[in-house]
């Protein structure tokens, strides 16, 4: 039943009518585009530090005034080339490391903030949501098969196309009615990641003892085998990716509203989804081709980028980019240099860091919800 | 901001990308009283299940047109038809003279702005951002100079000026009725489409909606409103359209279309329509037996107390979509 009387056509009520117009509205400035670019500045400038550092520290030490005359030497820009060794230690061991850590960091931190923008929801992650593992069961399946029918790009193929099936499945599975539930989500990717774990053992048991000394690397995520063939490898994917990512970023704004409101402010949402899904699958792919599973990078950078400069995607996918970078070179450098001459696996440092995180932000989405059912 | 790199090629693959939406024409203003939507016997199922038979209406450009009707009508299923949502079975739905299946949704976002009936986030975007996202259609349109004018303008329309710094989430539900109110009227297509506008709103702010409605009509847009308050329906609106099981029962002015007889009719409850005292403009009001006896419990059940609409949303704010 609906009851009203009319109570605008009392003067009483009509009288405030005016009033509104009246209310000073501050044209709305861009949101904070000082801290985007303060942010950038920063986050270039320690990724630069970093990179000298890493190139410079290890085993064999080589001072940065050393590394930077080297370089300036290749570039033919004066400076001095070092002695063999150091010229090798530096520009075929250090180095595609260092670039590997940069290409994988930035794949993984730009498909942590993609993911969850396509998903709507901040706990999507590559490897939280199983994703990473999918593209590793491409990757194990290649070595332990012995597959190369595209030379070296074989195993990055393979884990392009078993993550992008990965993705299309999680996707498919965990949303309903158009959004997609936390719990859904997470107890998809714990389906997902105990299936991808189940059929890596069981590449495992079929491979020979020099596939399996290959292969553990992948379940323990780690840079320690870094070529420049390696970084050729994964170069197209992750650029591929990361050139992609930042052209949806307003789309990925507007999707925040819902798919339906997203449609109405004119986003093809289908098509939107549909490249969104490859770009996560491109820049997995790459990063989990070389480097095995490295979790929680793509969660904790985004969420901390949000929290410094707010949710727009237009800083938040480049930024991730450069902020995920950030951690792998640091992440790199710390697995390497603190328990000398042991190295840890990379994956296992970012995961003992990132877990609890991931805690703490379980802990707060369920608080803000009241409660996940 | 931190977006593409501004060289040729970058330029060239953003335009590419966006479907080349910088040269699309612009929708032209629709003269007064001419459709800016329409439907021409329009069936929608969903599910398996009829819910709109045989619709025909049109949404004229300067005037307000109410849906109204009981709960599961198809009022929602005819706006969401006419925002080119949902495909139609059988008949057309028509924007700007055309088949709005054949429109692309860039052009779409042109003609035609959507409030759906509950609005959600998924990361907590500032108030201002939220509202700007309305403008994001014209984006490298010669009307993109309007954006900063439209948004606040929206915003001093809807009273959310003061909470243009406040993240969404931390808004109450009338609040952040209001904002979503803002970011469709920012958009400012020739057809605004709000599916009930004033569910989650106190008695100022559904006058408030009902009067920019009244404006945008004035201004010679087409304004299509589903309410469930027929005295607001009756007070603001140019023609109000009844329906009931997903046909139209009547569509006319307000003092024509309602009528003791078809009201009672389709709601299932004996109603009583009377002239205001002062205006003449009609007021729906139940029959009530023990009418408003002091101390007399009301007839109605419980859970719905007289007064509020029967399926208007809890006020609390919805819990935000993570």
């Amino acid at each position: 039943m609906a009851v009203s009387e009319r109570p605008a056509t009392r003067p009483a009520t009509a009288a405030p009518a005016a009033a509104p117009a009246a209310a000073p509205v501050a044209a709305p400035a861009e949101p904070r585009p000082r801290t985007a670019l303060w942010l950038t500045l920063g986050l270039l400038l320690a990724l630069a530090a970093l990179c000298l550092l890493s190139a410079g520290l290890g085993a064999y030490e080589i001072p940065v005034a050393d590394v930077l005359g080297s370089a300036r030497h290749r570039l033919g820009l004066g400076g001095a080339a070092l002695d063999r060794t150091a010229e090798s230690v530096l520009w075929n061991v250090r180095l595609p490391r260092v670039v590997l850590a940069l290409l994988v960091g930035a794949s993984l931190g730009c498909a942590g903030a993609l993911m969850q923008g396509v998903f709507g929801n901040p706990l999507a992650e590559p490897g939280v949501i199983g994703i990473s593992a999918g593209a590793a069961v491409g990757a194990v399946a290649a070595i332990a098969l012995g597959l190369s029918f595209l030379g070296t790009w074989t195993v990055t193929a393979c884990a392009f196309a078993a993550g992008l099936g990965t993705v299309t499945l999680v996707y498919v599975l965990s949303r309903a009615g158009g959004r997609t539930e936390v719990v859904t989500l997470i107890l998809t990717g714990i389906a997902v990641n105990a299936f991808a774990g189940a059929l890596i053992g069981l590449c495992l048991f079929f491979a020979d003892n020099a596939q399996l000394t290959q292969i553990t690397f992948w379940q323990l995520g780690s840079l320690a085998q870094a070529t420049w063939p390696k970084v050729l490898a994964v170069l197209p994917c992750a650029a591929t990716g990361l050139l992609l990512a930042p052209l949806y970023a307003r789309r990925l704004d507007l999707l925040a509203l819902g798919e339906r409101p997203a449609r109405h402010l004119g986003v093809d949402v289908e098509r939107l989804r549909l490249v969104l899904v490859l770009v996560v699958a491109l820049l997995t792919a790459a990063a989990v081709a070389v480097a095995g599973i490295i979790s929680f990078v793509g969660l904790l950078v985004p969420h901390l980028l949000r929290m410094a400069h707010g949710p727009g995607h237009r800083f938040l996918i480049p930024g991730s980019a450069l902020a995920g970078a950030l951690v792998l070179v640091a992440g790199d450098l710390a697995a390497r240099t603190v328990a000398p001459p042991a190295e840890l696996p990379l994956g296992v440092l970012t995961a003992l860091f990132g877990s609890p995180f991931f805690f703490l932000l379980l802990r707060r989405t369920r608080r803000r919800q009241g409660g996940w059912a | 901001m931190n977006t593409a790199p501004p060289t040729a090629l970058a330029a060239r693959l953003r335009h590419a990308l966006s479907g080349g939406r910088r040269h699309r024409p612009l929708p032209d203003r629709p003269a007064p009283g001419t459709p800016v939507a329409e439907t021409r016997g329009l069936h929608v199922r969903l599910g398996g299940r009829e819910v709109l038979a045989g619709i025909g209406l049109d949404v004229r450009a300067g005037e307000v047109l109410a849906l109204v009707g009981p709960n599961g009508a198809g009022k929602s299923t005819l706006l969401a038809a006419l925002a080119a949502d949902l495909p139609a079975a059988a008949g057309v739905v028509l924007i700007g003279g055309r088949p709005a299946a054949g429109r692309s949704a860039a052009d779409l976002a042109l003609r035609r702005a959507v409030l759906p009936q509950a609005a959600s986030l998924s990361f907590p975007f500032p108030v201002a951002e939220v509202v700007r996202m309305g403008r994001a259609p014209w984006a490298g349109t010669p009307l993109a100079d309007e954006d900063e004018a439209a948004v606040a303008a929206a915003m001093a329309a809807t009273e959310v000026g003061e909470l243009a710094g406040r993240p969404y989430s931390a808004l109450s539900g009338g609040e952040r009725a209001r904002v979503a109110l803002a970011r469709v009227l920012a958009q400012r297509t020739a057809l605004l489409l709000l599916d009930e506008p004033t569910a989650a709103l106190d008695l100022r702010h559904q006058e408030l909606v009902l009067r920019i409605c009244r404006e945008r009509a004035a201004a010679g847009d087409a304004v299509a409103v589903v309410l469930h308050d027929l005295g607001l329906a009756a007070a603001y609106a140019d023609r109000a359209a009844v329906l009931a099981g997903g046909r139209l029962a009547a569509v006319g002015p307000p003092a024509e279309v309602f009528r003791d007889g078809l009201l009672s009719r389709v709601y299932r409850q004996p109603v009583e329509v009377l002239p205001h005292p002062r205006t003449g403009a009609p007021l729906v009001v139940p029959v009530r037996e023990s009418a408003a006896r002091p101390g007399s419990p009301p007839h109605a059940p419980p859970d719905s107390p007289p007064g509020s609409p029967p399926d208007a949303p809890p006020d609390a704010p919805p819990a935000l979509d993570l």
